[in-house]
């Protein structure tokens, strides 16, 4: 097929794919979060409240757009697109499946994810600060600075991944899980080797720190900041933002999935070419169930921390972040060179 | 080369026409009753003092101060942790020189303060 029209049909099914995403997650949020506090959580649009995250966008699509008195109008009405579609391009090198199943193969992917994490910064940023409120400043600011604190901790936790598979590429990262084979009933995933278990604890609370979720939100501190950044937005533009944090989230959840869980390798217990010839498509679109399995798992990790966990104070966050996090990552990175140097015998 | 990154401006393109188009739905669709007491910033429901243009805690640029410092230092880390394998022993011990200056330098800024946030 031709490659343009490929790309543009992949990258319109994969946006279509995360909004999709972002609907349910915003639903299973809801409904999730209900049920861990005894409440019951949406359940009066459609079936078992499914239509709810439908209605919400129509809700605030029917809502009135107001601009605040003394706002940056431009600048303003761009920080929310810029934030959807940061959160959403985020997830363009992510391999979901075999060869071909992933929307650009560049061979800098771990490069261009952290860069993106790093660009988010600006929606939050621009946002606050073009709204001209004290609420809305005082969240950017603070949202600024906790996203640029814990950037250091994953972009130091996420080196221990490059180390061990020698490419940026996170198609190779994945295909490295494959050659590696694992310990007989063990899947050989990243994850597998101790070395790289403090990497992974400290990628996953920098991830959260980076998405404002819970218990980095602070943010949207409701009791202290009014909804922090996005406190005068209103209508499509709040709407966008919302959207840009689950977004992120997924592709996130889908980082982790690909740095440290094999991406879309399976278990190894069950050989696909064992199917019946009619299951036979299912061992084409197995690799993506998987993929998408272990994202959802993630994602719902995330929910369940934040019905579980309170909120940090600022002091405690920048403290952990800074004081305990970049240590962690850095001696990680030198224990993992040392007992390869040792085991290597170079000297 | 950089044919592989078309796909991520295609992916921009519709991100952003999703976005601008939501936002732009809106605009329309909604209504419109602009009103100047609704037009004010949100100031717990007292008449905002001031604009928001002001200045802001020094704290906030020590963070970012110290952010540009220490991550321009670990973008250092990449290229070596790509070719870790095949610089062995000459890449551990330049890389253990760099990482000592910059455990000095932490430790500098932990002692100094840089890190305590009141």
């Amino acid at each position: 097929m031709n490659p343009v029209l490929l790309a543009i049909i992949k990258a319109a099914v994969v946006v279509f794919f995360n909004l999709n995403l972002v609907a349910l997650m915003v639903y299973l949020e809801r409904k999730l979060v209900g049920r861990i506090q005894h409440r019951v959580g949406p359940n009066r649009a459609g079936p078992f409240g499914l239509l709810q995250p439908m209605a919400d966008i129509v809700k605030l699509i029917l809502k009135e757009d107001v601009t605040p008195r003394g706002a940056d109008r431009w600048i303003y009405g761009l920080a929310p697109i810029l934030a959807a579609t940061l959160a959403f391009i985020g997830y363009a090198p992510i391999p979901f499946g075999p060869p071909g199943w992933q929307v650009a193969d560049i061979n800098v992917g771990l490069l261009y994810m952290l860069m993106i994490s790093s660009l988010t910064v600006y929606g939050v940023m621009l946002g606050g600060w073009a709204s001209n409120s004290k609420y809305s400043l005082l969240g950017a600011l603070r949202s600024s600075a906790q996203m640029i604190s814990y950037e250091l901790g994953l972009a130091g936790a996420v080196v221990a991944v490059v180390m061990v598979s020698g490419t940026l590429d996170l198609r190779s990262i994945v295909d490295d899980f494959q050659a590696q084979g694992g310990l007989g009933w063990l899947p050989g995933w990243n994850i597998a080797s101790p070395l790289l278990w403090p990497s992974f604890i400290v990628f996953s609370i920098c991830a959260y720190a980076e998405l404002n979720r819970v218990p980095f939100d602070l943010p949207e501190a409701e009791g202290e900041l009014g909804a922090g950044f996005h406190t005068e937005y209103s209508s499509g533009r709040f709407a966008m933002f919302f959207m840009a944090e689950y977004a992120g989230l997924a592709t996130m959840s889908a980082l982790a999935v690909t740095l440290y869980f094999g991406g879309w390798s399976g278990l190894g217990w069950f050989d696909l070419d064992r199917l019946p010839a009619w299951l036979g498509w299912y061992s084409t679109i197995a690799p993506t169930v998987i993929f998408f399995t272990k994202q959802m798992v993630f994602m719902v990790g995330a929910i369940w921390v934040r019905a579980t966990l309170p909120r940090m104070r600022y002091d405690q966050l920048m403290n952990l972040g800074w004081k305990v996090l970049i240590p962690v990552a850095t001696a990680n990175l030198v224990a993992l060179a040392l007992f390869e140097a040792a085991s290597q015998r170079w000297f | 080369m950089l044919e592989s990154y078309f796909p991520i401006l295609v992916m921009g393109v519709f991100a952003a026409a999703v976005a601008g188009g939501m936002c732009l739905l809106a605009r329309l669709v909604g209504p419109r009753h602009a009103t100047a007491q609704k037009a004010e910033p949100y100031e717990c429901g007292m008449w905002p003092v001031g604009d928001a243009r002001r200045r802001f805690a020094v704290k906030f640029h020590v963070v970012a101060m110290l952010f540009i410092l220490f991550d321009v230092e670990l973008a250092f880390f990449y290229p070596w942790a790509v070719l870790f394998r095949d610089l062995r022993l000459f890449g551990l011990i330049e890389m253990g020189i760099f990482t000592a200056i910059l455990v000095a330098a932490y430790a500098y800024v932990w002692r100094a303060g840089g890190f305590e946030w009141d």
